[in-house]
C-alpha cells in the first residue's frame, strides 16, 4: 500500500493506527455485581482491571479468534430484551477493528462464559461492556505485537483495519493467522488503551438489533420455543398461590388423566409429564379444582402497606448531615406508599431440562445462571460440575420472577426421565399466583424551607422488605421447600448502600444542609417478594420528587427552577435543563384539568441521569387520565446504542405509568387475588401517551452507565406532579388510578 | 377430521376438535411465532389471522376452523424477506424482549388489511387487545403508522410521525 493511499485511509477513518500504552492503570471501573443483588459473582482477582476483567482477567474468557478471523465474544450477562446482545458486539467490533458481521456473541452459560453474577441493576454495559471493550483492545494489541515481531518492526508503526494488521511497507497479516500462532490465555494489561473516540465506527451509532428479525418471523428464539427429540411437556402441581398448599391432592386421579404419561413426586413436589401439551393443559383444570389451604403464616388484615409499616424494622441511618443552615420556617410532612406489584411476564416462566449421563442441563431464562446452578446442585444433590445452566431468552422478566423456580421444577421432573428432555411451563394462573412480588413500601418524608425558600432540612424514612430473594441455595427455590429435605430459604437481607434495596435512591442528589435518611428494613415477609426493576428507586424517587414539588409550591417557585437551585452536579443540571428546554417547560398551556410535571433522578446515584416530563389531561367526571406527551432527557455516559438507550427509556416510562397509575396486587384473607390480566390489569394501548420523545446526552469520554432502570422513578414522579397540577390536590398513594383521582376531585 | 389452510398449505388434522389452534401451530407444525401468554384471550400473544381477521389462537378450537385460512407471522415473510408490517417493525426497532411482537404484527396486519387509513383512535383501539410488558407501545404504534404508509395508506390523524 502506498503512503498516499494509507494517508487517505487514515482520513477516511477506515484504518486505525496508534498503538499506545497509557502511563497508568485504568482502574476505578471494577466490580461485578448485579447492583448488589444475589450472591453469585466471584471475588476480584485483578482489582486494577476495569469492569468484570477484575474477576476474569484472561482475554480468552472474553474473546476468541477463529482461523478465519471471526471473533467470538463471551459475556456472563444475559439478553433480557434490553438489547445488550447487539450493544456488546458493537463494542467488541469497534475495539477489535472487525466488521460487525465477523463478531458473534455467547451469553450466560455456566459451561462457557465468565460468571458475572446476576444480569440486573443496569450493570451489563458497566461491567461486561467495559470488560469486553478493554479485552478487545488488548486482543487487538496482542495481534499487532505478534505481527510486529513477524515483520521485524515496532508495533507503533502498525495499523489495523477490518481484521488485518498492516505494516507501513504494505505487508499484512490477518487476525486469523496471527491468532493461530499465539495464546489469548493471558491476562489483560491495564495500560492498553481503547481506541480514540474519533475512530470508533459502531459505538455511539445505531446498529439494528441482531435478534429482532428472527424474533419477528417465527424463529425459535425463546426457551418456550425449544423442542428436542423425544421431549416431554410438563406442568407442576401446587396450590393456587404463594402461601398455599393443596390439602389432599388425588394423585391417582391425576395419573389416570388422558395424556399424563408420568407423575413425578418428591415430597410435596409433584409434576405431570406427557408427550403432548394440550392434554396436560386440560389436566391442570382438574388440579385447579382441588382443595387447598393457607400454609404460610396468616396474612395481616387490611392494606398490607400498613402491615409493612407496623412490622418490626431494623433502622439504619444511611445518611446524616448537620451543616450550618438558616432555620426552617415552614415544614411539610407526608407519607407516600406503593402496593405490591407484579413483574407480570407476558409469557409464563418456562425451562427445559435434560438429565443424561449423570449431567443435568437446564435451559433457563434466569437472570443468574451461575447462582441458579449452585441452588440446583444442592437441590439435586449433585456436584456443581454436574449441573449446567444455559441462558435462553424468555419473555421480559423485569427482575426476579418465576424463572428460577420453574428451572428447579423442570430439573426435578427431568431427573425422573433420564435421557428425555422435559419442557415445563407454568400456567398463567401459576405465574400470577406464585411469582415473587415487587415489595409494598412506605416512605415518610419531612422537609423544612428557610425564609428564602431554600430547603434547610430533610428527613426520609423508608420501610421495606428485602428487594432480593434471588436463589443461591435450594431453599430459595419453591421446589426446594417442597421436596421435604429440610431446605430453608436464605434469611432475607437488606442490600447495603451504595446500591441499596428498599433504600435505593433514598438519598436525594439535591443540596440539603441538614438531612437524615433512614432505611427501615423489615425482615418479616407476609408475602414472598424479590427484585422488581429499579428496586426501591421507583418508590423513593416518587416520594422525593413529589416532596420537591410540594416544597417548590410552598416556596412559590417554579419546580424546574427550584430543582436547579438545589443541584450542583453539572450532569444533573444538564439533564434537567435539556429536558425543560426541549419539552417547552416555560411555555406550558394553562387549561383547567390539564397539568405538567417533572421528575428527576440519577439511578442508584451512580448510574444514568434521567429526567422525565409529562403533560396530561384529566376527565373530571371519571378521573381518567390522558397522557398527551412524555419526554425524557438521559445521560448514560458514553452511549453505545442511542436507539437502544431510547428504547429502554421509553419502555421504562410506559412500564412506570402502568405501575404508578394502574397496578396493585390485592389479597383476601388467604392469598393474592390476582390470577390473570383481568384481575391484575396493566396499561393498554388506549392509555399510553399520545407522543413521546427521548433526548440523549452523549458523553463519549465517560464510562458507560446502565440505563435500564433509569426512567421508572422519574416517570412515576412526573406523573404524580402533573396530576397534582391538573386537579389541585396531591395524591401520595399509588396507584394514582382513575378511581382515586375521581374520588379526590369529588371530595374537593 | 378437520381441513384448513395454514400459510397457504392445506392441512387435515384429526386430533381433538377442542384443541386450540395455538398448540397445533407450536407443537405439531413447528410454527413458533404465535406465543402462549395467558390461554384466556386476554393478552394477544397468540394472535394469528383467520380469513384475514385477528384471532387469539389460544382460545380458538380446531373445530371452529374447518375450511378456514389461517395465516401466522411465518406466512407474512422471513428474516431475509420480511413482509411489509414486519419490515416496519424492524425499521422502528419495535421490540424489547419481543415475545408479544408476533401477535402485534398479526393484529396490525389484520387492521391494515381492513383499513389502511385508520384514525389514531381506531388504530389504538384495534391494538388494545394485545399486551406488551416491556412498554414498547410507542414504537409499535410508530411501526403500524409506518406500515400503513408503506401499504399506500396512513394514519389519518397521527399523534406522532413515523420516524
Amino acid at each position: 500500500m502506498s503512503g498516499i493511499a494509507r494517508r487517505d485511509l487514515l482520513r477516511g477513518g477506515g484504518l486505525v493506527v496508534l498503538f499506545a500504552l497509557a502511563g497508568s492503570s485504568v482502574g476505578q471501573e471494577g466490580g461485578t455485581t448485579g447492583g448488589g443483588e444475589g450472591a453469585g459473582a466471584p471475588p476480584e482477582v485483578a482489582p486494577g482491571l476495569p469492569g468484570s476483567l477484575a474477576e476474569f482477567p484472561h482475554l480468552d474468557a472474553w474473546i476468541r479468534i477463529a482461523p478465519d478471523g471471526a471473533a467470538t465474544v463471551f459475556t456472563g450477562k444475559a439478553e433480557l430484551g434490553q438489547g445488550i446482545g447487539t450493544a456488546l458486539l458493537q463494542i467488541a467490533a469497534d475495539e477489535l477493528d472487525l466488521s460487525l458481521e465477523c463478531v458473534s456473541l455467547v451469553t450466560a452459560d455456566t459451561g462457557r462464559t465468565p460468571n458475572e453474577g446476576i444480569t440486573s441493576g443496569s450493570q451489563s454495559l458497566q461491567n461486561s461492556g467495559t470488560a469486553i471493550a478493554h479485552a478487545a483492545a488488548n486482543v487487538r494489541y496482542l495481534l499487532a505485537e505478534r505481527a510486529a515481531w513477524r515483520f521485524g518492526v515496532a508495533v507503533e508503526t502498525l495499523s489495523t483495519a477490518n481484521g488485518v494488521v498492516l505494516a507501513s511497507d504494505g505487508r499484512r497479516a490477518t487476525y486469523g493467522e496471527l491468532a493461530a500462532s499465539l495464546s489469548l490465555h493471558v491476562e489483560a494489561r491495564p495500560q492498553v488503551v481503547r481506541k480514540r473516540i474519533g475512530v470508533r465506527h459502531h459505538i455511539g451509532r445505531d446498529r439494528p438489533r441482531r435478534d429482532i428479525p428472527p424474533k419477528l418471523t417465527g424463529a425459535a428464539a425463546y426457551a418456550h420455543d425449544m423442542t428436542m427429540p423425544g421431549m416431554l411437556h410438563a406442568r407442576v402441581i401446587r396450590g393456587p398461590a404463594d402461601g398455599t398448599l393443596l390439602t389432599a391432592p388425588d394423585f391417582d386421579a391425576i395419573a389416570r388423566l388422558p395424556g399424563v404419561e408420568r407423575l413425578v413426586r418428591t415430597g410435596d413436589f409433584a409434576a405431570m409429564l406427557g408427550p403432548r401439551e394440550w392434554p396436560l393443559v386440560q389436566a391442570m383444570l382438574t388440579v385447579g379444582r382441588m382443595p387447598w389451604k393457607r400454609s404460610g403464616a396468616p396474612l395481616p388484615g387490611g392494606d398490607l402497606r400498613d402491615a409493612i409499616r407496623a412490622l418490626p424494622a431494623e433502622p439504619d441511618v444511611i445518611l446524616e448531615r448537620n451543616a450550618a443552615a438558616p432555620v426552617a420556617v415552614r415544614h411539610i410532612t407526608a407519607r407516600y406508599d406503593r402496593p405490591y406489584l407484579m413483574h407480570g411476564a407476558i409469557g409464563p416462566s418456562c425451562a427445559v431440562a435434560l438429565w443424561q449421563d449423570g449431567m443435568m442441563t437446564v435451559w433457563t431464562h434466569s437472570q443468574g445462571v451461575y447462582p441458579l446452578r449452585a441452588a440446583l446442585a444442592e437441590l439435586l444433590d449433585l456436584p456443581l460440575e454436574r449441573v449446567r445452566c444455559i441462558h435462553r431468552e424468555g419473555a421480559g422478566c423485569y427482575g426476579h420472577n418465576g424463572a428460577d423456580d420453574v428451572a428447579a421444577d423442570a430439573a426435578l421432573a427431568a431427573r425422573a426421565v433420564p435421557g428425555r428432555a422435559v419442557k415445563l411451563m407454568w400456567t398463567r394462573e401459576q405465574e400470577h399466583g406464585w411469582e415473587p412480588l415487587g415489595p409494598a413500601m412506605v416512605a415518610e418524608l419531612s422537609a423544612g424551607l428557610d425564609a428564602d425558600g431554600q430547603i434547610a432540612e430533610w428527613t426520609h424514612a423508608v420501610w421495606s422488605n428485602t428487594h432480593s430473594t434471588r436463589p443461591s441455595r435450594a431453599g430459595d427455590l419453591l421446589a426446594g421447600l417442597e421436596v421435604g429435605r429440610g431446605f430453608a430459604p436464605s434469611p432475607p437481607r437488606a442490600i447495603p448502600q451504595p446500591n441499596g434495596g428498599g433504600d435505593r435512591n433514598a438519598i436525594p442528589l439535591y443540596t440539603l444542609p441538614r438531612v437524615t435518611i433512614t432505611s427501615l428494613f423489615v425482615p418479616q415477609m407476609p408475602v414472598r417478594v424479590s427484585a422488581l426493576r429499579g428496586l426501591g428507586a421507583h418508590m423513593n424517587v416518587f416520594a422525593i420528587e413529589s416532596m420537591i414539588d410540594e416544597l417548590a409550591a410552598a416556596a412559590g417557585s417554579d419546580p424546574v427552577a427550584f430543582r436547579l437551585r438545589h443541584l450542583s452536579d453539572p450532569r444533573a443540571i444538564a439533564v434537567i435543563r435539556t429536558l425543560a428546554d426541549r419539552f417547552g417547560w416555560a411555555r406550558q398551556p394553562s387549561e383547567r384539568w390539564r397539568g405538567q410535571g417533572l421528575g428527576f433522578a440519577r439511578y442508584k446515584n451512580s448510574g444514568a441521569y434521567c429526567a422525565v416530563a409529562i403533560d396530561l389531561r384529566i376527565e373530571p367526571e371519571t378521573g381518567a387520565t390522558t397522557v398527551l406527551r412524555a419526554e425524557a432527557a438521559v445521560d448514560a455516559g458514553e452511549t453505545v446504542s442511542p436507539n437502544g438507550l431510547r428504547n429502554q427509556i421509553e419502555g421504562g416510562i410506559v412500564q412506570s405509568l402502568s405501575w404508578t397509575a394502574h397496578e396493585e396486587v390485592r389479597f383476601d384473607a388467604a392469598r393474592r387475588t390476582a390470577f390473570d390480566w383481568s384481575s391484575y390489569p396493566m396499561i393498554r394501548f388506549d392509555a399510553v401517551p399520545y407522543r413521546m420523545a427521548v433526548h440523549v446526552i452523549d458523553r463519549p469520554s465517560l464510562p458507560f452507565l446502565g440505563a435500564g432502570e433509569a426512567s421508572q422513578g422519574p416517570a412515576a414522579a412526573a406523573f404524580a406532579n402533573a396530576v397534582t397540577r391538573a386537579i389541585g390536590q396531591r395524591l401520595r398513594s399509588m396507584p394514582l388510578s382513575a378511581e382515586r383521582i375521581r374520588r379526590a376531585i369529588a371530595a374537593d | 377430521m378437520i381441513e384448513l389452510t395454514i400459510n397457504g398449505t392445506r392441512h387435515r388434522l384429526d386430533g381433538d376438535p377442542a384443541e386450540p389452534l395455538l398448540y397445533i401451530l407450536r407443537n405439531e407444525l413447528g410454527l413458533h411465532a404465535a406465543k402462549f401468554g395467558c390461554g384466556l384471550g386476554q393478552c394477544g400473544s397468540c394472535t394469528v389471522l383467520v380469513d384475514g381477521k385477528a384471532v387469539q389462537s389460544c382460545i380458538t378450537p380446531l373445530a371452529a376452523l374447518a375450511g378456514r385460512a389461517v395465516t401466522t407471522v411465518e406466512g407474512l415473510g422471513t428474516a431475509a424477506a420480511p413482509g411489509v408490517v414486519q419490515q416496519a417493525f424492524i425499521d422502528e426497532q419495535a421490540a424489547q424482549c419481543g415475545y408479544c411482537i408476533p401477535g402485534m404484527i398479526a393484529r396490525a396486519e389484520a387492521l391494515l388489511r381492513a383499513d389502511s387509513r385508520p384514525t389514531e383512535a381506531s388504530m389504538r383501539s384495534a391494538m388494545r387487545p394485545s399486551l406488551c410488558r416491556c412498554g414498547t407501545h410507542m414504537r409499535i404504534l410508530r411501526a403500524v403508522r409506518r406500515a400503513a404508509m408503506a401499504m399506500g395508506g396512513g394514519i389519518v390523524d397521527p399523534t406522532e410521525p413515523a420516524s
